[in-house]
């Protein structure tokens, strides 16, 4: 017996971890037309992988004050061995992962894998989805450069807009009234200790359920499959498909430090508080749609705040969507139709938001 | 219930009276009321917003008159005055204008020697000889729309000064009989002057009345050319007293650069290139004229020496590089491009030197700082290559295993199958 097969056996007789990995083993993915979608799950974890590695390596030389923040960026940016790589690839794949969770979550919502019993499988995925918009929402704010700074600035102004507990939410995010050193201090505390905590664990729980209910087959093939069982195709998690998972992976990986080299994350100029905020000022891409929402709403709708109505809005229209499997059975026998359409319509009006969006000034 | 709408009833009538009772009353003005009918230079309403009103002031301060009531508005002993003729309108003005106490009443801090000055204006001079042509109080503040200058909609606002001026000093036939020519205000939108102050509505940047003054308007002295464009080109005038031009230039500063059409001069104002000011005077034969070539020649080479420093650092910045402390010391060369170009007015090569060597270093630095930034760009995009190239090495060595682990699956279900139908047979 040589070494490696002598540890194992230890660690088995202790651990029994062959009981432990066996679901693992036995776990299989549907082989169908649509199989290609079961990968965007595994490369929004990987990118969170990513996230989590390279954000360690910054947080050896990143100074959360407002009078440290911007130079600490610059000197892991222009004087830290390959910390240019690191920075770009933590922004970069930050926003891949924002993508990557979009596409798995319309791709779930348009395969109709919530159907039950995977109600909670959705439900835990839409909070990560939540807990990503959080990430990069506090994360924008860390260089405390310009940009940053005054998009942080409108995003907890709309965030004050909230009726009732708005102004105390808006406050408690910033840590004042205005946003200052504190607030980055709050921001900086929520990217690296409060939500990686609550996203590991909700990760843990995605992933156990994912486990227990398996992989959903679309309905549509589930029918042909039921007519004709000899169609009926499925590979072995382990390590079939986990092996054509690491391709992808790998890939993504080499995409991202491609990106890095060409196309580097700028740093911009460093906040200051007291100029006037630069003109054609716009959050991240995955907030342009809410923003030019809230741009295009009229100030006085029916004799209610425009913008306090656009919030309200989109609280409920998250709270719907994140009940979706109940309200495709509430809705009845064409709840699956009205969903459908729902979905096609949310995706349209996020794309299209977001481009005009990016075309204004 | 029926006794809470009863209650809501008398709070509502309550507020509602009290509203009313708060309301201001309307001021009384007997002369609006009938001259608001009225057409022409005759016609005064309410809505005419004078500063004079703001105050509380009304129609009588001016013209006299009650104007409470209707019966007795030109009754004897209102002290009516009906129309003020051009010639009355300076004193008239000045009789409150001119009081300090009273002026201290509306506004401490408003100037009371608008009066005094007038008098020593050209026009005031003019006035006093009995020349109605030339400009009175309100042909500059208008009459019943009086607005501080610090309106924008004033006449006398800096942003409209120099077209108030210029409704009469445009006026060829007019200026005529003064001997002034009627091109200053085409001289001056052609300025670099007027871009400053309509194009990039910098206020502070000159109109007419900064050089000539406002109501002590007067065109400067030649003597006095030098002194008018040192109150704000400081640094200017006072390399220029050290020039051997000083002594020269009969009309000072307006020897070179015009009066009015002041346009904003580039390197190659200086020097003995066509266009350039130097070559009205001097020639490439004498010591000066090779003083002011050099002068161009070395202001040029410095310039472009900037000027690739800076295309290189966009190009870097563009790249992505971060190439800000870079920029901070390119700025320290193109500032001392900015002093060299002031320290022209002295007319000194060494002088001019002087700057252009201290900002040499920076320049060279920021040049060094920039091919540093490509350097390090052609570095990381050939360093990618190393992890590149082994990706796509355990990518292809992951597609072969695939291969062959579902190709030994393939043949042991198969194997399987075939001992199934063995075992059955």
């Amino acid at each position: 017996m040589d070494a490696a097969a002598r540890v194992q056996t230890w660690i088995d007789e202790r651990l029994n971890v062959g009981e432990l990995l066996a679901p693992l083993r036995e776990k299989t993915v549907p082989v169908h037309r649509y199989s290609q979608w079961y990968f965007l799950g595994g490369l929004t974890l990987f990118l969170f992988a990513v996230q989590l590695c390279s954000g360690v390596l910054l947080l050896l030389y990143y100074r959360p004050t407002a009078n440290e923040a911007f130079e600490s960026v610059q000197n892991i940016t222009n004087h830290v061995q390959f910390g240019w790589l690191v920075r770009s690839v933590h922004s970069w794949s930050a926003n891949l992962m924002v993508f990557c969770a979009f596409a798995h979550m319309f791709s779930v919502a348009f395969a109709r894998a919530y159907r039950k019993p995977r109600e909670l499988t959705w439900m835990t995925g839409m909070f990560l989805l939540f807990l990503v918009l959080g990430f990069g929402f506090s994360g924008y704010l860390l260089p405390w450069n310009t940009r940053a700074y005054f998009a942080t600035k409108v995003g907890t102004e709309v965030a004050g807009q909230v009726p009732v507990v708005g102004h105390t939410m808006m406050v408690m995010l910033r840590g004042s009234e205005d946003v200052t050193g504190a607030t980055l201090t709050r921001f900086f505390a929520l990217h690296v200790a409060v939500l990686p905590a609550i996203a590991i664990g909700m990760v843990l729980l995605h992933l156990l359920l994912v486990q227990k209910f398996g992989t959903s087959v679309p309905v549509s093939v589930e029918n042909e499959w039921e007519q004709h069982p000899r169609r009926r195709k499925e590979m072995k998690f382990f390590p079939n498909f986990f092996l054509r998972e690491l391709i992808g992976w790998y890939f993504v990986l080499g995409f991202l430090i491609a990106l890095a080299a060409f196309f580097p994350w700028e740093l911009g100029t460093k906040a200051d508080p007291f100029s006037p905020a630069p003109p054609g000022i716009k959050p991240e891409w995955y907030f342009l749609a809410q923003f030019q929402t809230l741009k295009l709403i009229p100030a006085k709708v029916f004799h209610m705040d425009g913008e306090v109505l656009g919030i309200l809005g989109f609280g409920l229209g998250g709270a719907l969507w994140l009940g979706l499997p109940f309200i495709e059975v509430l809705l009845g026998p064409r709840g699956a139709r009205y969903v459908r359409v729902g979905a096609v319509f949310v995706l349209t009006y996020l794309a299209g938001m977001s481009v005009v969006g990016y075309m204004a000034k | 219930m029926g006794k809470l709408k009863v209650t809501i009833r008398w709070v509502f009538r309550g507020s509602v009276v009290l509203l009313v009772s708060l309301a201001p009353a309307q001021t009384k003005n007997v002369c609006v009321d009938c001259h608001a009918k009225l057409e022409g230079s005759l016609k005064v309403t309410a809505e005419q917003a004078d500063a004079h009103g703001h105050k509380g002031m009304s129609c009588d301060v001016c013209h006299g008159g009650n104007t409470q009531d209707e019966a007795r508005v030109k009754a004897p002993g209102s002290g009516f005055r009906g129309h003020i003729s051009r010639a009355q309108i300076p004193e008239l003005c000045g009789s409150c204008h001119a009081d300090v106490n009273y002026v201290k009443r509306f506004n401490p801090s408003l100037r009371t020697d608008q009066l005094a000055h007038y008098h020593t204006s050209v026009h005031g001079v003019q006035f006093a000889k009995g020349d109605a042509h030339v400009a009175i109080c309100t042909d500059c503040h208008g009459v019943h729309e009086i607005r501080p200058a610090s309106d924008p909609r004033s006449p006398v606002h800096p942003l409209n000064v120099a077209k108030t001026c210029q409704h009469c000093h445009s006026d060829a036939a007019l200026m005529k009989p003064y001997r002034i020519a009627a091109t200053q205000f085409a001289d001056y939108t052609d300025s670099v002057h007027h871009e400053a102050m309509a194009l990039r509505g910098d206020l502070s940047a000159p109109t007419c009345s900064t050089c000539h003054g406002s109501h002590g308007a007067v065109p400067p002295g030649a003597g006095s050319v030098a002194n008018v464009c040192s109150t704000c080109h400081v640094l200017q005038a006072q390399f220029f007293d050290e020039s051997p031009h000083k002594t020269v230039f009969a009309e000072g500063c307006a020897t070179c650069h015009t009066s009015h059409k002041i346009k904003h001069p580039d390197d190659n104002f200086v020097g003995l290139a066509a266009g350039s000011a130097c070559g009205d005077c001097h020639t490439a034969d004498d010591e000066s004229g090779k003083a002011a070539a050099a002068i161009h020649d070395r202001l040029q080479q410095f310039e472009s020496q900037v000027s690739r420093a800076r295309k290189l650092l966009e190009r870097a910045e563009q790249s992505g590089m971060d190439v800000a402390e870079a920029q901070v010391v390119l700025g320290q060369a193109s500032d001392a491009l900015t002093k060299a170009r002031v320290r022209v007015h002295t007319a000194r090569l060494a002088r001019v030197n002087t700057e252009l060597e201290a900002g040499s270093k920076s320049a060279a630095a920021a040049l060094s700082a920039g091919e540093a930034a490509m350097k390090e760009r052609t570095f990381r995009r050939r360093v990618v290559l190393v992890p590149g190239l082994a990706i796509l090495a355990v990518v292809f060595a992951l597609g072969l295993y695939i291969r062959e682990l579902e190709r030994s699956e393939e043949e042991d279900r198969k194997s399987g199958e075939q001992d199934d139908r063995k075992l059955a047979a």
